[in-house]
C-alpha cells in the first residue's frame, strides 16, 4: 500500500490542472439538454481533444493518452475541480468506445472511435423500449436482414440526448422468432436515417433530455453491428462490465457536491437545526468513502485483477448518496430551495442544487434500477435463491 | 499511488482467517461462554503463530509489521468474535508502547506480549472501564493528557458485566506517579484513541460480515410458505443494503490504518458503527425470533459490535471531531482532497 502520488502522477495532475485553468469555459455553458447548449457542449468537446484531453484512458493512435486508472481517476478529479461542463457525448466514449474496442473490427474502429474522440458524433442510448425497462430482455424492436442491411421496426425510449445527438446504438431483435436475451444484435443506427421519428420527452425540469425513437423501415447496413449477429446480449453486458462500473460516475464530481454542501452548510449553518451538521458530515465521509473504494478498485484492476459485483454496490452508493446530498442542501436552502432561476446573486448556487435535486432523484432508476441491482447483490453475491 | 494490500499481506490474512475458522467458529465461541470465557490453548496457539508480537518491534522478538498488516488480522479477530485479547495488544498496546522501546523495562514488556508472557490492557480516560483489565500484567491508562504504565499490583479492579458475555470490563482505581508515567506528550492520548478507533472500526467490519454472512446462510435454509425466506425479495434488499454499507466502510478503515490520521479514523469507526448498527439489527430481523434467542450464535456478534460502538470515541465524539476539521477553512475538501490531507 502506497498512498502517495508517484511524480509521474503528480505531473500529469499538474499539467492536466495548467491546461483546465486555460481552457475551461469561464461562463457556465447553457444546458445540453436544449439545442443551443447542446451545440457549446460539442464544441468543448472538441476543445478537450485538442489537448488530447478527450478520453485519456484511449491509446494514443486514437487521440488519447494511454492513461492507467489512478491516471484518469486524477484527471476526473482535475476535470471536476476546475467545474468543467458536463461530458455530453458520455454515452460513446465511456460505453461505446470501450464496447467497441472489445468487439469492433479494425474498419469499426477507425470509423467511429476517432470522430466520436473530436465529437462528430455525439452518441444515443437504446435499449429501453415501451415494455421493457428493468426487464431489457423483453424488447421487441426488430432488425430483419434484407440483404446487406437491416430494417428497423419498433420503438425505442427515455434515450438520452437523442433529441440532438448523430447517433444511437443499441439491442435489436434480428431474429424475430426469438424471445428473452436470445437472437439480439448490438446495431450502430444513424439518427437522421429516414424513417427515424424523435419525440423529444420534457424531463422533469422541463428540457427535453430524453426523446422517444419510431423506427419505420429504417434502412441500417449490416456493417453497422458490432460483434455476430445474435450476440447482442452478451456485448451488451460487457458493456455492463468494468468501464460502466467504475466510469460511469467518477467519484469527483460527488467529492466536489459535498464540498459545496459543506460551503452552503457554513454559509448557513446559524439558522439551521444542529442535526444538519452530522447530514453534511455523512454526506462528506460518503463521498470519501466513494472515491476511495474506486482508488481499490482501480489499484487492483491495473494489478491484474477482475471486476465481480462492484458495479452493483457502486450503483446504488453513488445514487443514494447524490441524492441525499441534494436532499440536504436543499433542507438548508429552505424558502430559497425553489428557486429555480432569478436575478439574486446566490441564484445560481440554488438552481444548480435544485436542478441536481431534480435530476439525482433519477440515479436509482436509470442505469439498472437500485432494486435490480439489490437483487444482484443478494442473488450473486450473497448467494440468496432467486 | 496503490491502495492495495500486497500478496503476503492477504495470504498472512488467509492464514489467521482459516485458523480462526478451525479454531473459533460460533460453536466455539459458544463453548467459550458458557466455560471458562477465554481458551488458554488457543491463546497459546495465537501466540505461536507469532500473533501477538505482530506490532512488536524485531528487536524485541515480535514481527514488526505495521499496523496495515495489522488492520486485516484485527478484522478477522473481528470476524471470528475473538474472545481472548488479541486485538487489544497488536493494535494499541504494543504500537504506543514500541515508541518507548528504548528503555529497558518497555522493551521488557515488549518482549514479554511477543513471547505471549505478558499482556496489557489499554484504557481511556474517555471510557468508563478497561477491557481484560483482571487478566493484565501492565494497564496503559490515561490521566490528564498523559499516558502511563501501571503494573497490575498497583490498581483495584472492580468487575462489571457486559452485554457481551465474552466481554470482561472492569471499573479501574488507579493512583498515577511519576513512576507511572510513560509519556507527557500532549498528542499522546489522542493517539491512544485513534489506534483504539482503528481496531474497534477493523473488528466491526469483521463482525459486521459474519452477521450478514449468518443471516445469508439461515435464509438460504429456512423455508416458509414452501420457500427458502432468501428468495423473498424483501429479505434480499434488507441484506444487500447492509452489504453495501459494509463495502463502503471497508476502505476508509484501511486507509486508516495507512494513515493513522485522526480525520481517517474517525471517518473509519462512524462508518463502521453504522454498518454494524444495520447488520446486527437487519440480521436479528431476518433470523425471526430465532434471532432474539441466546440460543443461536448471532447474539455473540451483535454484542461484541453493540458494546464496540461506544468504546474509544463514541460516534458523537467521532463526529464533532470530524465536525472541526471537516467544517474548517483549512480542510482539504472536494475532488482533490482524499489523499492530501495528512
Ligand atoms: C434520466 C434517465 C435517463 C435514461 N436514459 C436512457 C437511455 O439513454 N437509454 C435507454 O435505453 N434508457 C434510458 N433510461 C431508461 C432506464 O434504463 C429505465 O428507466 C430503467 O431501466 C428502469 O426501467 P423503467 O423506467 O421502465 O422502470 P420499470 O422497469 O417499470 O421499474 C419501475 C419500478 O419497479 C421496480 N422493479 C422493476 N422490476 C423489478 C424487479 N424484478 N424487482 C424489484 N423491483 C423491480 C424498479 O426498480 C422501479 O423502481 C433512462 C432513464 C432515466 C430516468
Amino acid at each position: 500500500m502506497d498512498l502517495q502520488y508517484t511524480p509521474k502522477q503528480q505531473a500529469f495532475r499538474a499539467e492536466v490542472r495548467a491546461w483546465m485553468a486555460a481552457h475551461v469555459p469561464q461562463r457556465r455553458l447553457k444546458s445540453y439538454d436544449t439545442a443551443e447548449g447542446f451545440e457549446e457542449h460539442r464544441a468543448w468537446e472538441r476543445v478537450l481533444n485538442s489537448g488530447r484531453f478527450g478520453m485519456v484512458t484511449w491509446p494514443e493512435a486514437l487521440g488519447g493518452r494511454g492513461a492507467d486508472l489512478i491516471e484518469w481517476l486524477i484527471f476526473e478529479e482535475e476535470y471536476y475541480r476546475a467545474g468543467a461542463p458536463g461530458r455530453v457525448n458520455q454515452n460513446g466514449i465511456f460505453l461505446l468506445g470501450p464496447t467497441l474496442m472489445e468487439y469492433g473490427t479494425a474498419e469499426q474502429k477507425a470509423r467511429f472511435l476517432p470522430r466520436m474522440a473530436a465529437g462528430d458524433d455525439i452518441w444515443a442510448q437504446g435499449w429501453s423500449e415501451p415494455g421493457a425497462g428493468s426487464d431489457m430482455a423483453a424488447i421487441r424492436t426488430k432488425a430483419i436482414r434484407d440483404g446487406d442491411h437491416y430494417v428497423i421496426n419498433g420503438q425505442k425510449t427515455w434515450s438520452t440526448r437523442a433529441v440532438f445527438a448523430d447517433w444511437c446504438f443499441g439491442l435489436f431483435r434480428t431474429d424475430p422468432e426469438s424471445s428473452r436475451h436470445h437472437g439480439m444484435s448490438f446495431i450502430l443506427v444513424p439518427l437522421d436515417t429516414p424513417g427515424i421519428t424523435r419525440r423529444p420527452i420534457p424531463q422533469l425540469d422541463g428540457e427535453p433530455g430524453f426523446a422517444e425513437l419510431f423506427f419505420d423501415d429504417v434502412r441500417v447496413p449490416v456493417g453497422n453491428r458490432l460483434g455476430d449477429e445474435g450476440q447482442g446480449w452478451n456485448i451488451a453486458m460487457a458493456t455492463a462490465g468494468f468501464e460502466r462500473g467504475l466510469m460511469l460516475r467518477s467519484p469527483a464530481r460527488f467529492q466536489e457536491t459535498a464540498k459545496r454542501l459543506v460551503q452552503l452548510y457554513r454559509r448557513h449553518e446559524a439558522r439551521v437545526s444542529p442535526g444538519v451538521r452530522d447530514l453534511v458530515l455523512k454526506a462528506w465521509m460518503d463521498a470519501e468513502a466513494y472515491a476511495l473504494n474506486t482508488y481499490m478498485t482501480a489499484s487492483r484492476l491495473i494489478a491484474g485483477g477482475k471486476i465481480g459485483q462492484e458495479a452493483s454496490l457502486n450503483k446504488i452508493f453513488w445514487s443514494e448518496l447524490d441524492r441525499s446530498m441534494h436532499e440536504t442542501a436543499l433542507s438548508i436552502l429552505g424558502a430559497r430551495g425553489e428557486l429555480l432561476a432569478s436575478g439574486l446573486d446566490e441564484a445560481d448556487d440554488i438552481t444548480r442544487w435544485l436542478k441536481g435535486f431534480l435530476f439525482s432523484l433519477a440515479g436509482p432508476i436509470y442505469a439498472g434500477a437500485n432494486e435490480i441491482q439489490r437483487n444482484i447483490i443478494a442473488e450473486r453475491l450473497l448467494n440468496l435463491p432467486r | 499511488m496503490k491502495f492495495a494490500f500486497t500478496e503476503d499481506q492477504l495470504l498472512f490474512r488467509d492464514t489467521v482467517r482459516d485458523f480462526l475458522a478451525a479454531e473459533c467458529g460460533p460453536a466455539q465461541v459458544r463453548e467459550c461462554a458458557a466455560g471458562e470465557g477465554r481458551s488458554p490453548a488457543r491463546w497459546a496457539k495465537l501466540v505461536e503463530m507469532g500473533l501477538t508480537g505482530l506490532t512488536v518491534p524485531e528487536a524485541q522478538g515480535g514481527l514488526g509489521l505495521s499496523l496495515v498488516d495489522g488492520v486485516l488480522i484485527v478484522e478477522e479477530a473481528g470476524r471470528a468474535a475473538l474472545p481472548e485479547p488479541l486485538v487489544d495488544q497488536i493494535a494499541i498496546a504494543a504500537p504506543l508502547l514500541a515508541a518507548f522501546a528504548d528503555r529497558t523495562d518497555v522493551a521488557e514488556i515488549l518482549a514479554g506480549i511477543a513471547a505471549g508472557t505478558v499482556k496489557l490492557a489499554a484504557g481511556h480516560p474517555l471510557d468508563p472501564f478497561v477491557a481484560d483489565a483482571g487478566d493484565a500484567d501492565y494497564l496503559l491508562l490515561g490521566r490528564e493528557d498523559a499516558l502511563h504504565l501501571v503494573p497490575r499490583g498497583r490498581v483495584t479492579v472492580t468487575a462489571e458485566v457486559s452485554v457481551d458475555p465474552l466481554r470482561r470490563i472492569a471499573a479501574v482505581d488507579w493512583t498515577p506517579g511519576n513512576d507511572t508515567l510513560l509519556s507527557a506528550d500532549p498528542a499522546i492520548l489522542d493517539r491512544m484513541l485513534d489506534l483504539g478507533g482503528l481496531a474497534a472500526a477493523a473488528q466491526g467490519l469483521g463482525l459486521a460480515q459474519t452477521m450478514v454472512d449468518l443471516a445469508a446462510d439461515y435464509a438460504r435454509t429456512r423455508q416458509q410458505f414452501g420457500k427458502a425466506i432468501g428468495s423473498f425479495q424483501a429479505v434480499k434488499h434488507h441484506l444487500a443494503t447492509v452489504q453495501v454499507a459494509i463495502e463502503f466502510a471497508r476502505a476508509p478503515v484501511y486507509k486508516a490504518a495507512f494513515t493513522l490520521a485522526p480525520r481517517d479514523i474517525s471517518h473509519a469507526r462512524v462508518a463502521v458503527i453504522d454498518a454494524a448498527a444495520a447488520a446486527a439489527r437487519t440480521a436479528i430481523q431476518v433470523f425471526g425470533a430465532m434471532g432474539y434467542t441466546y440460543e443461536v450464535d448471532l447474539h455473540f456478534f451483535m454484542k461484541r459490535a453493540w458494546a464496540l460502538a461506544g468504546v474509544w470515541g463514541d460516534r458523537h465524539y467521532h463526529l464533532a471531531r470530524l465536525s472541526r476539521m471537516v467544517l474548517s477553512d483549512d480542510a482539504a475538501l472536494g475532488a482533490d482532497g482524499t489523499f492530501a490531507d495528512k
